[in-house]
């Protein structure tokens, strides 16, 4: 197989793979992408990848196709997204059709339930592992905003039962704000002092 | 023709759930128990238990579900492609403008705004996964003596591993399947 091919071929495996083995939704999926493609293949950075899981939250349809399409696209253009949301849907197609055919026999096996119980504590493992990973990233920086807006925008989705679009909306505007004033700031603080100062940088 | 009302219906879905699996089920209940008469509400209240219990995107999952019941397989291809039909059209542009657009200074600034909000979702999705594992509903009980021994361990174990060894969570997953075999049969 020639670069090519294997890359195309990897790019299909990894998704086919990430959907058979991830249960219950979007939020599980996105961390088993980031551990593949950010820390295992090289192929997208750690602050890009939060920049596409952003956007597949907030566009509408599954998170784990969404997702899938922007790595795929990422990796590998046009080709590469067609590529990785066939990876995606495979894995339930053929799943869901055998299931359905013995639906009965599988929802009342005890061995099949003991399994899932113990996945599902499995998966919140794994979910709180990449969310201390995430959030060391996020402080690096050291700078109040990202913390008090990770604060609020947790409260906001877990006590308050705010939409995912509405926080991503307040959130998108809070940055840009935040972006604008810092700059206009080093501005003055520029002209003031009488002599360029380096570039600071835009997001932190 | 049924494979094409089965495309448009979960097109539908499609296109209106935003924000995860849990957004569609409402929208998959309208198209295809009160609009359509192709499922039962006791045949809805399966499918959301299956898609809960396979891997998988829930969307996807009913889509199959829904399509195999009415029109068999060739109806499950027609109702899972139209259900990921818009994500490609609408995805694929925001993809082109991400990577035409990202080093403007502003956008840095929305999407650098973004990121806290992305990691306490995914924070906020995790702790409802915690609950349901450690007590069978989504937030915290009460009264917490309820609370399941086996997958406490589980997750501790599972969740050392992950930060001590950078061990794969694939790996993790199938050993905790593997662990709530056993566990679950002792006690």
């Amino acid at each position: 197989m020639n670069g090519k091919a294997r890359k195309y071929w990897t790019l299909f495996w990894s998704t086919f793979e990430l959907s058979a083995c991830t249960f219950g939704g979007g939020f599980v999926i996105i961390p088993l992408m980031r551990q593949k493609f950010v820390d295992e293949l090289h192929w997208i950075e750690e602050q890009e990848m939060l920049d596409l899981v952003a956007i597949a939250q907030s566009s509408p349809g599954a998170i784990a196709v969404n997702a899938s399409i922007l790595a795929g696209y990422r990796v590998a253009g046009f080709a590469g997204a067609l590529l990785t949301v066939l990876g995606t849907v495979t894995p339930p197609l053929i799943i869901i059709s055998l299931v359905s055919l013995c639906y009965q026999a599988v929802r009342d096996n005890a061995a099949v339930n003991r399994i899932m119980a113990g996945m599902l504590a499995g998966v919140g493992a794994v979910i709180c592992d990449v969310v201390v990973t995430m959030t060391g990233g996020l402080l690096k920086g050291r700078r109040a905003l990202p913390a008090v807006m990770l604060i609020a925008a947790f409260a906001a989705v877990r006590f308050f039962g705010i939409g995912v679009v509405a926080v991503i909306l307040v959130c998108g505007a809070a940055g840009a704000a935040d972006t604008v004033i810092r700059a206009s700031h080093a501005k003055r603080e520029e002209t003031e002092s009488g002599q360029s100062r380096p570039d600071k940088g835009g997001g932190s | 023709m049924i494979y094409l009302e089965l495309f448009w219906s979960f097109f539908q879905i499609g296109l209106f759930s935003i924000g995860g699996g849990y957004a569609a089920m409402p929208l998959i209940e309208q198209q295809a128990v009160d609009i359509h008469p192709w499922l039962t509400m006791g045949q809805f209240a399966d499918i959301m238990a299956i898609a809960e219990m396979t891997p998988g995107p829930i969307a996807i999952n009913s889509a199959t579900f829904v399509g195999i019941r009415v029109a068999g397989f060739r109806g499950a291809l027609a109702a899972t492609f139209g259900c990921v039909a818009p994500s490609c059209v609408i995805v694929m542009t925001l993809a082109w403008l991400y990577y035409h657009f990202r080093t403007l200074t502003l956008v840095q600034g929305v999407l650098a705004g973004l990121r806290p909000a992305v990691v306490a979702m995914i924070a906020s999705a995790g702790l409802s996964i915690v609950f349901m594992a450690f007590f069978g509903q989504r937030s915290l009980p009460a009264d917490i003596s309820g609370i399941d021994p086996a997958a406490v361990f589980i997750f501790a174990a599972g969740f050392f591993c992950l930060r001590k060894w950078k061990l794969n969570p694939i790996a993790v997953m199938a050993g905790s399947g593997l662990a709530g075999l056993i566990l679950y049969s002792i006690v």
